[in-house]
């Protein structure tokens, strides 16, 4: 694999497959279709030739030679002058046990929002192509070791998300999507600001032995490459630290979401098409717990392991709120979109610990939120493709009508549940495990278990309201699920049930970079500051 | 001065003679060739061209000229040096495109026997801000002003179609009238206490602690008030709205641009050269401590883009909320002033090199769409992105540049803008900045909601445009999209263009 530019394939695979779907008539709808399977589907072929040639022992985190398939050569390179440093902005991927099944992730679930849009007829081009574009800045994402591509990759998708759900939506799109918009653009500018508070703070050394500023993530962890003066270095004494941690945190928080940032997301879920709200859950979510793990925890240690405890009180908040307001809904999406802001609870707890169990509990759960919620929602999309409702208590009896819906309907929510043997199970734990372990969140961690039995309340009542009980004449004509449905729904039972047995699957991939990450904050949160000065 | 001197100084001011020529030419040419007034367009290119070459072939050439007195050799009408150059390409450049413009458009097509009148003014106002950008002297300064303002007036009521021309032209005519006046007086001032209207020996005149603070800070203000009214500063910016949507949308789109372009370049250069200490190693300007322009400059930009982009929330029509728009960007540009140091320079030449083009970019669209519509209101935009895709896509490409996201110009700009401020450690004011931005995608989302999301009885009557129309709107927005991808060029030149001639 060296040298074969695996990272930039994953991520420009979609862009070339948009200009394919540009180039083609408008009227040739089949071909743009299978256009975009065929290029999601060689994304999930070069992620599990990623994964095949991945090396299990490579910690990452920090480190930038244990990072793998590194892609890094000099972008925008500006000789100084007296008053200008060298200006330099390196094109830098790189994945480590991280990145690696949010890598996944996407093209799965890329691949499989393809197959649930293959029955949207208006501007089909227009829409595929958007679509490859989304996917390329969610790609970019999470291989990006440089701030400003990262960045670039984080706001490329904002404009191609907002046509989705804005063209293509239900009935209150256009506020869905424009609400998106601003509370991810208000996210992201404040994002900005920190990059370039950290552009001054932290100086690379070049292999020439000049410094130059730097926006490279994985320079900007080790103390030693901070100026003294910088605004954001931990040597300054007047340092905004703290400040830009909660600016940084709050951008990421708006796309996880976490409350009292959540409210774009119902309305966003619950106008989209299916295969956007798959994708929305799958993994935009994502990108906020990505981004935290990836850039505010080892950058700012020391404020992280200060903040543990507010962050742990906010998933639990997450974890209950979300919780009740799912049981309040009677709308199936806007249920399925509240349990998904509940469960992301569960990845912010699991993060809190700040141990190697819930760190990895929280990685896993991002993976399984990912193929669990995805499911719903194709689910959710199923059935409202087949009666146009959304109603829960429009239903009834359907089991007996559509047995093998009601199978998979079963197994997702029994999933998402944390019935053992499925994936959510081995996630949910792991987290509990975790956080329980620390003294100081101990108290919300038990708070937060009621979330795992009010999930079964909300969960097994909608279950009972849709598919027990007497059936409804008016569903007697419904049919069972045809063969493309088969197509996305059964890769992803296989995922949930095969994680639930043998979750080492997963956790093997990324057990190495999170003991790295946690044994990083703890070290550094102690010493980072003294290390600097003694130098 | 001896004829010598004043024929050797040809060379410093060949470009604006270059223009002075052509506007010459396009009189003459215009009274001669009655009937075939479809030349003047490429008189009036090859008048720019000419000028623009003379600019490139004498880009490095600096150095002061038309000394007030034998007794002070520094001491110059004009002062050429690359930042002049650099803000003389940029005028250039944005009128060739504005020519361009004003070739397609219906409106001025329609009054196409006045074509001579037409051209001759344009360069009239181009003559005025390239003297604007080079000169030294508050006199000649406030004649170039002048030059450019009695132009304008003129064209912003040109074509006569409208009630809407008229009440643009006097509008504009009464306000410029004050502010130069408020201006002149400040100059009054200046000269009373400096007793020499030379900006170098405003300079020299500061070094000591000799000015009456209350009277000089008066005269700074004043001065001000004739600069902020040209580049649409509040609280000197009620004018624009009414101009912008009155006047004929290629003059709008160049009052956006060059007369905007040329004011900043007034203000930096005024500031630069008059009130500038000393700079340091680092590139920071120290002011002389008289006049706090910092916190003045701070203030009147945050003024200006906060009213700029909420005034822009509430209208309909996307002329006058593209001119509300200029002025939320005159506000951020003048952020770039107000830091005071190199950097900050630095970021007001990229973004004015990017707002250009994508200022200009988005009128040409506004202005073809409402060649075949007959409206620029945003109800008439309504599924236009299907009727015309390709102007669809360009549009959208130029609002989202002018919002600031990647992967676009507009997000350079403001990235280097933000880069400038933090370098300060004016964080505060970057945190009001940025949440402006977000406000202002607000209104400019409107239009691609308008543009897709909301779908029209018309779907159908797709038009046409011209292919060399199609061509100006791709290659601007494909230039937008390729700066946001890879603009090491434009810094490159940006960052060795902040020297000036004392």
């Amino acid at each position: 694999m060296e040298g074969f530019p695996i990272l930039s394939l994953l991520t420009f695979l979609p862009i070339i497959g948009m200009v394919v779907v540009l180039a083609l008539p408008k009227k040739l709808e089949l071909g743009i279709r299978y256009t975009a399977l065929v290029f999601t589907g060689l994304q999930v072929v070069f992620a599990a030739v990623l994964l095949a040639n991945y090396n299990y022992a490579a910690a990452g985190i920090y480190e930038e030679s244990s990072f793998q398939f590194i892609e890094k050569f000099r972008w925008i390179e500006i000789p100084g002058v007296s008053w200008l440093g060298t200006v330099k902005i390196d094109y830098f991927m790189g994945v480590d046990g991280l990145s690696v099944p949010m890598i996944l992730l996407t093209a799965i679930i890329s691949f499989i929002a393809v197959l649930s849009s293959w029955n949207i007829s208006k501007s089909v081009k227009g829409y595929f192509a958007l679509f490859l574009l989304l996917d390329t800045g969610m790609m970019g994402v999470f291989v990006s070791l440089d701030f400003f591509l990262f960045y670039v990759f984080w706001e490329l998708m904002l404009l191609p998300m907002y046509f989705l759900i804005g063209i293509w939506g239900g009935p209150r799109k256009e506020y869905a999507a424009i609400k998106f918009f601003i509370y991810t653009l208000f996210g992201s500018v404040f994002m900005l600001l920190v990059m370039i508070g950290l552009y001054f703070s932290a100086m690379e050394v070049m292999p020439d032995g000049s410094k130059v500023f730097t926006f490279n993530i994985i320079a900007m962890m080790d103390p030693s490459n901070f100026t003294v003066e910088g605004i954001l270095s931990p040597f300054n004494p007047n340092n905004y630290r703290f400040v830009a941690y909660l600016a940084l945190f709050v951008g990421f928080a708006i796309k996880i979401p976490m409350f009292p940032f959540h409210t774009w997301l119902p309305d966003a879920h619950v106008e989209a098409p299916t295969a956007i709200s798959v994708i929305l859950a799958g993994v935009l979510l994502k990108m906020g717990t990505y981004g935290i793990l990836r850039i505010s925890y080892p950058i700012f240690p020391e404020i992280t392991r200060d903040l543990m405890y507010y962050i742990a009180l906010f998933g639990m908040i997450n974890i209950i709120y979300g919780a009740l307001c799912a049981m309040a809904q009677r709308d199936f999406k806007k249920l399925i979109a509240y349990s998904s802001i509940s469960h992301m609870g569960y990845v912010l707890l699991g993060m809190a610990s700040l141990t190697s169990t819930g760190i990895n509990g929280a990685v896993l759960q991002m993976f399984n939120h990912g193929t669990i919620t995805a499911m719903l929602f194709l689910l959710v999309g199923v059935l409202y493709d087949r009666t146009h409702t959304r109603g829960l208590n429009d239903f009834g009896g359907l089991a007996t009508q559509l047995p093998v819906y009601t199978g998979f309907v079963t197994v997702a929510f029994f999933a998402a549940i944390g019935l053992p043997s499925l994936s959510g199970w081995v996630s949910e734990a792991l987290v509990f495990i975790g956080a329980f372990s620390v003294e100081s969140i101990r108290t919300l961690t038990m708070i937060s278990t009621l979330g795992i039995l009010l999930g079964a309340g909300y969960m097994l009542w909608t279950l009972q309201r849709i598919f027990l009980g007497k059936l409804n004449e008016k569903w007697a004509g419904l049919k069972d699920l045809e063969f493309r449905e088969y197509a996305m729904l059964v890769p992803l039972t296989v995922i949930i049930i095969l994680l639930g047995i043998y979750p080492s699957a997963m956790l093997d991939i990324m057990n190495t970079s999170v003991n790295t990450l946690v044994d990083f904050l703890a070290v550094n949160v102690s010493n980072s500051a003294s290390i600097g000065l003694l130098n | 001065m001896d004829l010598n001197s004043l024929y050797t100084s040809f060379n410093y001011i060949a470009p604006e003679i270059t223009i002075a020529v052509a506007l010459i030419m396009i009189v003459i040419f215009d009274l001669i060739f009655d009937k075939n007034k479809k030349i003047i367009p490429y008189i009036a290119y090859l008048g720019i061209f000419s000028a623009l070459f003379f600019v490139a072939a004498n880009f490095n050439l600096t150095g002061t000229n038309y000394k007030v007195s034998s007794l002070n050799e520094s001491m110059g009408m004009i002062s050429t040096d690359t930042f002049g150059s650099f803000f003389k390409i940029l005028i250039l450049v944005s009128s060739a495109l504005i020519i361009f413009f004003s070739k397609t458009s219906e409106e001025i097509k329609k009054t196409f026997e006045r074509a001579g009148e037409y051209y001759a003014l344009i360069f009239g106002m181009i003559l005025g801000m390239m003297f604007m950008v080079t000169a030294s002297d508050l006199i000649l300064i406030y004649l170039s002003v002048e030059l450019l303002s009695l132009s304008s007036y003129v064209l912003a009521g040109f074509t006569k179609l409208r009630d809407r021309n008229a009440e643009a032209s006097l509008k504009y005519l009464i306000y410029g009238a004050v502010a130069s006046g408020l201006m002149l007086f400040g100059i009054s001032l200046v000269y009373g206490m400096v007793g020499s209207t030379n900006l170098a020996a405003l300079n020299n005149y500061l070094q000591l602690p000799l000015a009456n603070v209350l009277t000089f800070t008066a005269a700074a203000v004043l001065i001000f008030a004739g600069i902020g009214y040209k580049i649409s500063a509040a609280p000197f910016h009620f004018w624009t709205p009414d101009v912008y949507e009155g006047a004929p949308i290629s003059i709008t789109a160049y009052l956006s641009v060059a007369s905007k372009a040329a004011g900043f370049a007034l203000l930096i250069r005024l500031i630069r050269i008059g009130f500038v200490r000393f700079i340091d190693g680092d590139g920071n300007w120290h002011i002389s401590g008289i006049f706090d322009w910092q916190s003045f400059i701070i203030i009147i930009s945050i003024l200006t883009m906060t009213l700029g982009n909420f005034s822009a929330l509430w209208q309909n029509n996307l002329k006058r909320m593209l001119a509300y728009s200029s002025i939320a960007h005159a506000g951020y540009i003048l952020l770039g002033v107000a830091v005071l140091s190199n950097h900050g320079l630095m970021a007001v030449m990229v973004y004015f090199f990017i707002y250009m083009i994508m200022n200009i970019g988005a009128f040409f669209v506004v202005m073809l769409i409402a060649d075949k519509t007959g409206s620029e209101d945003i109800d008439d935009y309504n599924g236009m992105g299907y009727r015309t895709p390709l102007l669809g896509v360009a549009l959208t490409v130029f609002l989202i540049s002018l919002t600031g996201l990647p992967p676009t110009g507009g997000f350079i700009a403001k990235l280097y803008l933000f880069i400038a401020l933090v370098d300060a450690n004016l964080i505060f004011v970057a945190v009001i900045a940025l949440l402006n931005s977000v406000v202002s995608l607000y209104y400019y989302v409107r239009v691609l909601k308008h543009m897709y999301l909301t779908r029209s009885d018309k779907d159908d009557l797709l038009f046409e445009i011209s292919l060399s129309n199609k061509f100006f709107v791709t290659g601007l927005a494909a230039l937008i999209l390729l700066l946001g991808i890879y603009f090491t060029p434009l810094l490159d030149l940006v960052k060795n263009v902040s020297f000036f001639t004392l």
